[in-house]
């Protein structure tokens, strides 16, 4: 499902060049969940980046969903985007769309016709508890709502592979224990779930395997 | 719920009807496809006047006889011995001397509707056409000089391929016109997608994250440039419109079209080649908003991953 072997990531060229992942060598087999622990600087929104392909491995050997990313062209991503969710630390919501709009947008990227798209999004945008608020643009929301936007969003086309970075930052407690309902409720579908976190105490809720990262380098997998 | 509900069929996932506005790109294609217009229209009548004047003028000899009715010397007068003279040459189809009302009609551009009551001397106009490679001009020459001294033969040919000439150079410069309005267009779209890449980069690099293709969002920038080229083109055409009418009316004495009375007749006299090039502007602009956007919107993407 997802594997890495001696994966290294940098940014910048020459002398400028910062290493940022290093000889990352890991697996999470299909249906896995994963979290991805470790002090801020230490790679984890990278590693994000690299598992979204919004990035790809400067080095090392990446595999996603059964394809190995660097055998394959530009044009054969996309598809395999389409199937990776990511709940992003700053929601990334597009701000003249409406929270209806913004879940809706995997599907009609994926050519989903629009009577099941609105079937899906009223139910997962309900769910989250923003049922009243579907017409709503995100600076209209707050930041707890439009984490739940982000959220329905990335689960919205149900991805094999999930990814969240910090989702439950803007959350009170209720709402991120819903969203850890929500994250195990695709794990137990079928999905790869990796939750980058700092929230020990949700951590400790639930346990499961663990990576931690620090500073680029792997230094726990259990 | 009623803002999504009433969202369009097409709806704008890159925000692209603000990064893209509809006032500059069609105001600035607008005024290429206007003078576009003015560039064809100066293309297709060099055009009718070559052909205007090759058809009028080629293949004839214009001979003016000076006092045409005093008597000749071998009788009758000067301008029948003329006109005599010309039928009985070889190499000359027909020789007719212009009537009074067509001696007018030809003054008429430079005198005005009093040309035909003027009081200074004219003298008779033979319109000769040649057969085949022509008289033998020396030859003719001396023979109405015999008929009638003082006549004048005008040759039409050499002016003719210099008129001609005249307007193929004023066809080339049209063209060349064309050529550069069109790479200002190509300029103009491809700076305005630019402009918007650049203002919708959050957008395009979450869509893309999403898993859209390069295709989607380069098909999000061309419908939208489509739209607007094909919009201000169509505005600019038709802007372009009353000033040719104002132009074919103004040409139509050099042209031969008759124009009428009223806007509707000046509508007609307009040249055909005309009415088909200026409908084919916005089309023309509409691909090359397509074609620019598209092109420029693919290279852009190739930067991410």
């Amino acid at each position: 499902m997802v594997r890495l072997e001696r994966v290294g990531l940098e940014y910048g060229t020459g002398r400028a060049k910062t290493a940022v992942l290093r000889e990352l060598s890991f697996e999470v087999p299909e249906g896995g969940f994963r979290w991805l622990l470790g002090p801020s600087g230490a790679g984890k929104t990278s590693l994000l980046r690299l598992l979204n392909l919004t990035t790809l491995p400067s080095h090392g050997q990446l595999e996603l969903l059964g394809q190995h990313i660097g055998t394959l062209g530009r044009a054969d991503l996309p598809p395999i985007r389409r199937r990776i969710g990511m709940v992003f630390q700053d929601f990334r919501l597009l701000p003249h769309l409406s929270a209806y709009d913004n879940v809706a947008l995997p599907l009609r990227i994926a050519g989903r016709p629009e009577g099941q798209i609105r079937v899906d999004v009223v139910e997962l945008l309900s769910w989250v508890g923003l049922s009243r608020k579907l017409a709503s643009r995100p600076a209209e929301l707050s930041g707890g709502e439009q984490q739940r936007v982000a959220i329905a969003r990335a689960v919205v086309a149900r991805p094999l592979l999930l990814l969240a970075d910090e989702p439950t930052g803007n959350l009170d407690e209720a709402q991120a224990e819903r969203l850890m309902q929500l994250l195990h409720e695709m794990n137990r579908l079928g999905a790869t779930v990796v939750v980058a976190t700092h929230n020990d105490a949700m951590v400790n809720r639930h346990p499961a395997h663990t990576l931690r990262l620090a500073e680029g380098y792997l230094i726990r997998d259990d | 719920m009623t803002r999504s509900l009433l969202r369009p069929a097409r709806f704008d996932d890159l925000g692209l009807k603000r990064a893209l506005s509809d006032r500059l790109l069609p105001s600035l294609v607008g005024a290429m496809a206007f003078l576009a217009a003015l560039a064809l229209a100066g293309a297709i009548a060099a055009s009718a006047l070559a052909q205007h004047w090759q058809q009028g003028a080629g293949g004839m000899i214009t001979v003016q006889v000076p006092q045409p009715t005093a008597p000749a010397v071998a009788g009758g007068s000067r301008a029948d011995q003329v006109v005599a003279a010309l039928r009985a040459a070889p190499g000359v189809a027909s020789a007719r001397a212009l009537s009074e009302d067509e001696l007018a009609a030809l003054l008429r551009p430079w005198l005005g509707s009093s040309a035909g009551r003027i009081a200074i001397p004219l003298p008779a106009v033979i319109e000769v056409r040649i057969a085949g490679a022509g008289p033998d001009r020396l030859a003719l020459a001396a023979s109405l000089e015999r008929a009638a001294p003082g006549t004048l033969i005008e040759e039409h040919d050499r002016w003719v391929r210099r008129l001609a000439a005249l307007a193929r150079s004023l066809q080339a410069c049209a063209a060349l016109a064309i050529l550069v309005v069109g790479f200002v267009a190509v300029a103009v779209v491809g700076v305005a997608t630019r402009a918007g890449l650049a203002a919708r980069r959050d957008a395009i690099e979450t869509v893309h994250g999403l898993g859209a293709p390069d295709g989607y969002i380069a098909g999000r920038f061309a419908g939208r440039a489509t739209m607007l080229a094909a919009a201000g083109a169509t505005a600019g055409a038709l802007a372009a419109l009353p000033v040719l009418i104002g132009l074919t009316a103004l040409a139509a004495p050099f042209t031969g079209r008759e124009t009428g009375d009223g806007p509707g007749a000046l509508l007609t006299a307009m040249p055909a080649a005309l009415w088909v090039a200026l409908p084919l502007l916005p089309l023309i602009a509409a691909a090359i908003g397509w074609v620019t956007a598209q092109t420029t919107v693919r290279r852009w993407l190739r930067r991410l991953p």
